[in-house]
């Protein structure tokens, strides 16, 4: 009996090991064949049919979902099932959902990786029907990837933007005026004497956030790469062309830079245990004189408060230098095997060139929206922060300056690599040099692991 | 079985052996509901976890196969092996302290037994257990803050100068985790010990106590070796909390700074849905399984042995 028992056991155990081991793991999951390019003859649209879209957003964006109540209004057809979710669990998902439940519409992270999964709908198509691809070329560069999601930067055009964001400085009028800064520094010198100022005075010169998986000293660095050196060839780095590195010396200078802010005491002493939420808190509670994030906080600060808050882009280092910024659509895409795919294609074309569209991108989105050169532009009040940031939008796109963010380069270099990098510099761990010898060996093997 | 001899034993056999048959049938009946479970939810994933250890995947596209190449690099991938030696670390925090502290504070329950602080003791200490781990994170993580409560009292009682952000230093983070999962973990260790505390035979303390022992002596000679079982289940218990710990981690710290609180279920977890190696993340699963069988059955069998 005893024995029998043993051995029915081993059995039950046998099986379920032959059970699971039979295939190779992934081919025999469903391959979404490779979606063809081929214009379609005439531009799609939603049709009059009832109609539901599944729409798959990220929370705590009130913009995509401002968008699809006021493209119901004007094609009552069109329903919307939207399911949200926080970005990072987004980021985690996408490759599932896009394979086994496919949205019409859904919001996305680094997209290399999709494509070369074949998750995602080629949209040259519709951008040759739409006439997307007569848009300035800058706006949709970051969605376009060649064969197999490698570059990006060129090639076939995957995603869409809802609007284009970007970062820089905001900062806190009433603790400005305090130190006698009257408009925003014009070079790099200029920041650095108006923190030296402030932390003089009392004043936190920068809330930032640093905490957990999420490094926000990224920002500043980016706008320190983005003032001290070039663009284009932090862009390569990050669309992943051959031979790109971020080891370079104009970003050892940004790095050095970054340091001596921190050993100066710019930063507040808890930034490396400072969330996203509580920077924003801080900064809306008159904690300190700079914050470098994003416009997409533009409308949020206007609100919170109105008439206390400037943007500026970075200052280049010397004075009159070009300016750039990290800039980078709030991209959407098409799952491969969308039922709605043509309806999904001709919203994010409403997006771009409906007029009551675009006032609800500047003024939930607080951002540029994507489209034509001369679309129309809604009127901002000049005291508000909106207007500041979209003006900057406009600079940027003058001074060809758009970068996108340096934790996009792969999926796993800003939680595993930039993170704990910078957490590291905060804390006197890491020396510039290193920190950029350490990323470009985890981006290099990243690029190799895939 | 011997052999029986003779044609009286080979009548009687056949009977036998169908009795026994059917019973064991029914016997089969009874199990295989839950053996089916356990076969489709836990082994066929052990396998599934085996199996995809040995390739390269991304999760979706095609896989290569690559052999024990996975299990390399948990070994000499700092970045892995590091997860695994804070995993270690974590035990101090996770088993060592609520196991000595639950202990003290067993006692003293016990010999206050009939007061009403007793019970109220019993319920504070209770009380994480009941509370989710990602709310104890939320709450630790405010309470831990550069101004949180912690910080204000070290101010109050004159200890400004070592006030900082306990997780996000390098030095404290993996000491304010640790502290996180013993308060979850001191109710439970409290709670096991007191109730094995209520099976001693009173007459023992009363005996020890004639004899001239004073509490200590009681504690060392009686209590504490009446309690080896549920020593070892508390120890088990933290131990395994410890070793695969992820709530409390991914909420508070997220295996930050740099990776200094960094575990094994979150590098995992960080492997199979960010990095989307999920061979690697597979093969650091199986390792930490081993990690932690290898750890739980010496304490069972230490305790085991001490019966005898």
């Amino acid at each position: 009996m005893a024995r029998r028992g043993r051995s029915g056991a081993a059995l039950v155990i046998a099986m379920g090991t032959l059970a699971a081991a039979c295939a190779a793991p992934g081919s025999n999951s469903p391959q979404p064949a490779a979606t063809s390019a081929a214009a379609p003859s005439t531009a799609p649209t939603c049709g009059t049919a009832p109609i539901t879209m599944n729409g798959y957003f990220e929370t705590g964006f009130p913009l995509p979902k401002a968008l699809t109540t006021e493209f119901t209004k004007q094609h009552p057809n069109v329903t919307w099932n939207v399911r949200e979710d926080q970005f990072a669990v987004i980021t985690q998902n996408a490759p599932r959902v896009l394979a086994d439940n496919p949205p019409d519409l859904m919001r996305l992270p680094q997209v290399s990786e999709l494509v070369k999964d074949n998750l995602l709908k080629n949209l040259d198509g519709y951008a040759k029907v739409f006439g997307w691809d007569k848009w300035p070329a800058s706006q949709l560069e970051q969605l376009r990837l060649g064969p197999g999601g490698r570059p990006r930067g060129e090639g076939s055009l995957y995603a869409l933007g809802l609007n284009s964001s970007m970062t820089g400085i905001f900062y806190n009028k009433k603790l400005a005026a305090k130190i006698g800064m009257s408009a925003p520094p014009a070079t790099l010198a200029e920041l650095d004497a108006a923190m030296d100022k402030a932390k003089k005075a009392g004043i936190t010169p920068i809330v930032q956030f640093n905490g957990g998986a999420t490094g926000g000293l990224a920002f500043p660095l980016q706008d320190l790469m983005a003032s001290y050196g070039p663009a284009a060839p932090i862009n390569d780095w990050i669309f992943q062309k051959p031979g790109a590195t971020i080891d370079t010396p104009s970003n050892l200078q940004a790095v050095q830079h970054l340091e001596r802010w921190i050993k100066a005491g710019y930063f507040q002493k808890d930034v490396n245990a400072v969330d996203y939420a509580t920077m924003m808190s801080r900064f809306i509670d008159g904690q300190g004189l700079f914050m470098f994030n994003g416009d997409w906080e533009s409308g949020n600060l206007d609100k919170q408060l109105p008439g206390d808050v400037g943007f500026s882009l970075m200052p280049p280092a010397q004075e009159g230098g070009k300016r750039a910024a990290m800039s980078a659509p709030l991209t959407f895409g098409i799952a491969a095997n969308a039922k709605n795919a043509d309806c999904a294609a001709f919203f994010l074309n409403w997006v771009a060139t409906d007029k009551r569209a675009r006032e609800i991108g500047v003024e939930v989105g607080g951002s540029r929206p994507m489209g034509p050169a001369d679309a129309y532009m809604p009127e901002v009040a000049a005291d508000k922060v909106t207007a500041a940031t979209l003006a900057a939008g406009a600079d940027i796109s003058k001074d060809n300056g758009a970068m996108d963010f340096i934790a996009n380069a792969t999926g796993a270099i800003y939680a595993k690599s930039w993170t704990p990098q910078l957490q590291k510099l905060v804390a006197g761990q890491q020396k510039p040099q290193e920190l950029l010898k350490a990323v470009q060996a985890d981006y290099t093997s990243q690029l190799e692991g895939n | 079985m011997t052999r029986p001899a003779g044609a009286r034993a080979s009548h009687r056999r056949p009977v036998a052996a169908r009795l026994r048959g059917a019973r064991g049938l029914v016997g089969w009946l009874f199990v295989a509901p839950a053996l089916a479970f356990y076969a489709v939810f836990v082994l066929r994933p052990i396998a599934l976890t085996f199996q995809y250890s040995l390739y390269e995947w991304d999760g979706i596209g095609p896989s290569t196969w690559v052999g024990l190449a996975n299990f390399g690099k948990v070994f000499t991938d700092p970045d892995l092996y590091d997860s695994l030696i804070n995993a270690v670390k974590l035990i101090v925090f996770f088993s060592a302290i609520p196991v000595l502290l639950g202990l003290a504070i067993a006692a003293t329950i016990r010999r206050i037994a009939e007061s009403r602080l007793a019970l109220v003791a019993r319920t504070v200490l209770f009380l994480p257990q009941v509370i989710p781990l990602v709310a104890a994170g939320i709450a630790w993580s405010w309470l831990l803050a550069s101004t949180g409560v912690i910080n204000q009292l070290l101010s109050l009682v004159g200890l400004g100068g070592i006030t900082r952000a306990w997780l996000g230093d390098f030095s404290t983070a993996l000491p304010a985790v640790g502290m996180i999962g013993a308060w979850v973990l001191l109710g439970l260790c409290t709670l096991l010990l007191l109730a094995g505390m209520s099976k001693i035979d009173p007459a023992l303390y009363e005996a020890a106590r004639l004899d001239g022992a004073g509490p200590w002596r009681e504690f060392v000679s009686i209590t504490v070796p009446s309690l080896r079982q549920e020593i070892a289940v508390c120890v088990t218990v933290t131990v395994i909390a410890a070793l695969a710990s992820f709530d409390i981690i991914y909420i508070s710290t997220q295996g930050g700074p740099g990776n200094t609180t960094m575990v094994p279920g979150l590098q995992i977890y960080y492997l199979a849905f960010s990095e989307r190696e999920v061979g690697m993340a597979s093969a650091l699963a199986l390792v930490l399984m081993v990690l932690v069988i290898a750890c739980a059955l010496p304490i069972q069998w230490f305790t085991k042995e001490g019966e005898r």
